[in-house]
């Protein structure tokens, strides 16, 4: 089966820093995939040069079997790389609604003229409450808190029906509740979008992944299933060993 | 080819030295924004200022010590006037480019107005210094020693900014600035004092070109405007935190002003915003920008 | 929809304005509303796009020009300011190309040395528009046969006022407006989204010269001379003054904005013997200082 998601050999420098190292990596069509590594591992850079925010020194990227490795981040996120950025980014001086509604619209070609409004806000609260905001849609989108804003950037990445999901520590700096109630909306994702996360809480991650890649110093350490992961000696060293010091179970 | 050489040597060479002119101006201004990310739209009055300074100074009496005295005065006046501009933008610092920018004018429009209160709005010229007054023969043309002087100053100025800039600490600290404003900030470096300094020495090489500009474009309303638009240009063309390409920019520039004029003089101004165009589409970054400078 | 209820009375005691003010009154409402048509384009710019452009006036002085030039040599009647639009739009598109792949200092470099050129063209390019002299002489535009008397003026210019207005309130308010308050908010998030912001800013770009280049075609027609201090820094700066002062990114503040500014301008500035610059430029530090939010303050939006 064509992978939703491939690299091959995806290289990335930074001047004498291989920040990615010739990283290989094939998502199977509804998997959630995790990627793990301590800090500095070329995580968020990896994600990047899928997005198409970084261009790639070397190697390719595919989406669907299609090579992708030229495009411009607005070309691919148009064939259906949707994100979820780390830090919530979203468009402050409008509500939750509106935020939405701005994704939503993007489907199709944005005409000066007001066409399929009440067809596009339709959308806008089916997504809205399947992200759990149903009634916060005309709270302001900087005056939400921090979990329910990055429920908000799952449905503005919903809301581009992404063939590919890439998710950017989904659950960083959330509360316990707010935390479960990620773990559900993921869990409740359409089987037809697959999912690459990166995340370092590691209960979450063997709760939630059904395959798993580990980072180090810009290389693949080890894919594999969780089981397989969590056994292997040599990710505990090399993960756990450069990340003590590290808050990993927050 | 020689004889259309020989018909336009004078505007070459004065294309020559408004570029150099415009040089150390545009070194000011580009330092100022690119360790700042500040417009400083100021910049044009403070070479009004030094000019001014010059014919107040020396203009009546044209000697060596009055325009030596001249030069000192406005690099004290501009040193100054840089650090009441870094104590008016602090208060900004987290507000956008858009309200930087506007105090810088609204400095701009009141410095503007009082000098022209102070000085008049007549046309002032100035003289150079004894002995530079007079004019030489270059390929059979009468031309202003002053203004070759000048082309040697600049050169001078350009090899110690280049030096200064690629080979001394605090070169490498506006390089590593210029390149990622960020980091530098982490690394703990005295951010308010490296602001004090750099907008004192942008405002001093400001206000210092005024003087050394004073026997070519006199002191006038308007100048400030005019010299300020052009250093821009410089800048964009040339690419933030480069000696090279602000010099490179500037002498370009200068040969647009001048030969440009001097050959089109209808089309000048439409070959300065096409010369803009065209750096902007192939290097967005202008000629000669650092990596990762934005 | 609450904006027609204070809509219509301010349009109806606008219309009636000449029937009861004194013919200078008149002329100096004439002014304000083609400040006011320039002001709301460039706060489509600054207020719903994020882009503070400097040299604004640049296309509002191309449109005024091209109304001169073809009331002078064409025709005195007709839609002269549609030209003008067209005018307007075409200098954006030809400069903005540039202008919108730039960001933050650079975009503010870039927009005031493009208005310092075209100011600098057209003092130079005497043999289409006069040099410094501008162009003058320009005929009195004629409706029905007949050229217009003052209060003709005034309901010609306001007409056209309120096209343009309404034209960028209905962008502004369009899944467009929404994109370009997107592009302000967070560009990045939107080329994530996959939109091609540069794209929705040069089309802003080139409205928003369209209808500065309208209202220019309106000054021609109200003042019969152009001049190259009508394209100049002062004029720009001016109407940057009007959007932050009147509030970026609600149209209407800002054309409240310019009237107070041509009051000041018209008004209070006579009397202060030519120092206008100096007031301006005391302004401008004050509002910088006094704004809370600063010149870009935008309301936090709970429309729906």
């Amino acid at each position: 089966m064509t992978p939703a998601l491939a690299c091959h050999a995806v290289t990335r420098t930074f001047g004498a820093l291989r920040a990615v190292d010739a990283v290989d990596l094939a998502v199977r069509p509804g998997a959630r995939h995790a990627l793990i590594g301590p800090n500095g591992a070329g995580k968020t850079t990896l994600f990047r040069l899928i997005t198409g925010l970084l261009r790639v020194s070397d190697g390719q990227v595919e989406l669907g079997g299609r090579d992708i490795t030229r495009l411009s981040e607005v070309r691919r996120a148009r064939l259906g790389i949707g994100q979820t950025l780390q830090h919530a980014s979203l468009f402050g001086s409008m509500t939750a609604a509106e935020n939405v509604a701005l994704a939503v619209r993007r489907q199709g070609t944005v005409s000066p003229v007001p066409r399929r409004e009440r067809a596009t806000w339709a959308r806008v609260d089916e997504l809205l409450a399947l992200v759990g905001l149903a009634d916060r849609g005309g709270a302001a989108a900087a005056r939400l808190s921090h979990g329910e804003r990055k429920q908000l950037e799952v449905a503005l990445a919903l809301a581009c029906r992404p063939s590919v999901l890439l998710m950017d520590e989904p659950a960083a700096g959330m509360s316990t509740a707010e935390r479960a109630r990620l773990v559900d909306l993921m869990r409740g994702l359409p089987e037809s979008v697959t999912v690459l996360f990166v995340e370092h809480d590691l209960d979450l991650v063997f709760d939630l992944a059904t395959g798993v890649t580990v980072l180090s110093l810009g290389r693949v350490l080890l894919t594999g299933t969780p089981d397989q992961v969590r056994a292997s000696t040599e990710v505990r060293e090399a993960y756990l060993g450069a990340a003590r010091d590290e808050p990993l179970w927050r | 080819m020689l004889s259309w050489l020989d018909a336009n040597l004078v505007s070459i060479l004065n294309g020559v030295a408004i570029g150099f002119l415009l040089f150390i101006l545009a070194i000011g201004l580009s330092l100022i924004f690119g360790m700042m990310d500040v417009l400083n739209l100021a910049h044009g009055a403070l070479f009004l200022l030094g000019a001014y300074l010059a014919w107040a100074i020396a203009g009546g009496d044209p000697s060596w010590g009055g325009f030596l005295l001249a030069i000192a005065v406005a690099a004290l006046v501009g040193l100054a006037s840089g650090g009441v501009l870094a104590v008016a933008v602090e208060p900004l610092r987290r507000r956008g480019h858009l309200d930087q920018a506007l105090l810088t004018l609204g400095v701009a429009l009141v410095a503007a107005e009082l000098l022209a209160l102070l000085f008049g709005r007549d046309v002032r010229g100035i003289d150079p210094p004894p002995g530079l007054d007079r004019g030489v023969v270059v390929l059979g043309d009468q031309y202003p020693v002053y203004r070759l002087a000048l082309i040697g100053v600049g050169l001078v100025l350009a090899v110690v900014a280049h030096l200064v800039v690629e080979r001394t600490t605090v070169g490498s600290l506006i390089r590593a600035t210029v390149a990622d404003r960020d980091m530098v900030s982490a690394i703990g470096v005295a951010q308010h004092r490296v602001r004090f300094a750099v907008l004192g020495l942008g405002s001093l090489m400001a206000a210092v070109a005024g003087v050394l500009g004073g026997p070519i474009y006199g002191a006038r309303p308007g100048l400030d405007a005019t010299v300020l638009i052009l250093a821009l240009v410089v800048v964009v063309i040339g690419g933030l935190g480069s000696v090279r390409g602000a010099l490179v920019a500037a002498l370009l520039i200068g040969q647009i002003e001048s030969l440009g004029r001097a050959v089109l003089a209808d089309a000048a101004s439409f070959i300065l915003f096409g010369a803009l165009a065209i750096v902007l589409i192939l290097w967005p970054q202008g000629l000669f920008a650092r990596q990762g400078a934005r | 929809m609450k904006g027609w209820s204070a809509g219509a009375p301010a349009v109806v005691l606008l219309a009636a304005a000449p029937l009861f003010l004194a013919p200078y009154a008149t002329t100096t409402l004439t002014r304000m509303l083609v400040f006011a048509l320039l002001v709301a384009s460039l706060d489509l710019l600054v207020g719903f796009a994020g882009l503070p452009s400097l040299g604004h006036a640049a296309y509002f002085g191309v449109g005024a020009y091209a109304a001169a030039w073809f009331t002078k040599n064409v025709t005195t009647t007709g839609p002269v300011p549609l030209v003008a639009l067209a005018a307007g739009a075409v200098a954006a598109a030809a400069t903005g190309w540039v202008a919108v792949r730039t960001h933050g200092v650079f975009f503010l470099m870039l927009t005031l040395a493009i208005g310092e050129i075209v100011a600098q063209a057209a003092e130079t390019w005497e043999s289409v528009t006069g040099g410094s002299n501008g162009l003058y002489g320009v005929p009195a535009t004629r409706i029905g046969g007949a050229p217009l008397d003052v209060a003709g003026v005034y309901w010609y210019v306001l007409a056209a006022f309120l096209l343009g207005f309404v034209a960028l309130w209905l962008v502004s308010r369009s899944p467009f407006g929404a994109a370009l308050r997107g592009i302000r908010d967070n560009e990045p998030r939107m080329r994530a989204l996959g939109y091609a912001t540069r794209w929705y800013k040069y089309a802003a770009f080139v409205i928003a010269g369209g209808m500065a280049g309208m209202a220019g075609g309106l000054l021609a027609a109200q003042q019969r001379l152009v001049t190259p201090a009508d394209l100049g820094f002062t004029t720009a700066a001016l109407a940057l003054l009007a959007v932050i002062i009147g509030g970026a990114g609600s149209l209407w503040g800002p054309c409240l904005g310019a009237a107070l500014v041509i009051v000041v301008r018209d008004v209070v500035g006579p009397d202060i013997d030519g120092h206008g610059p100096l007031l301006l430029g005391l302004v401008f530090i004050l509002v910088v200082y006094l704004l809370p939010r600063g010149a870009a303050g935008i309301r936090v939006g709970v429309r729906r």
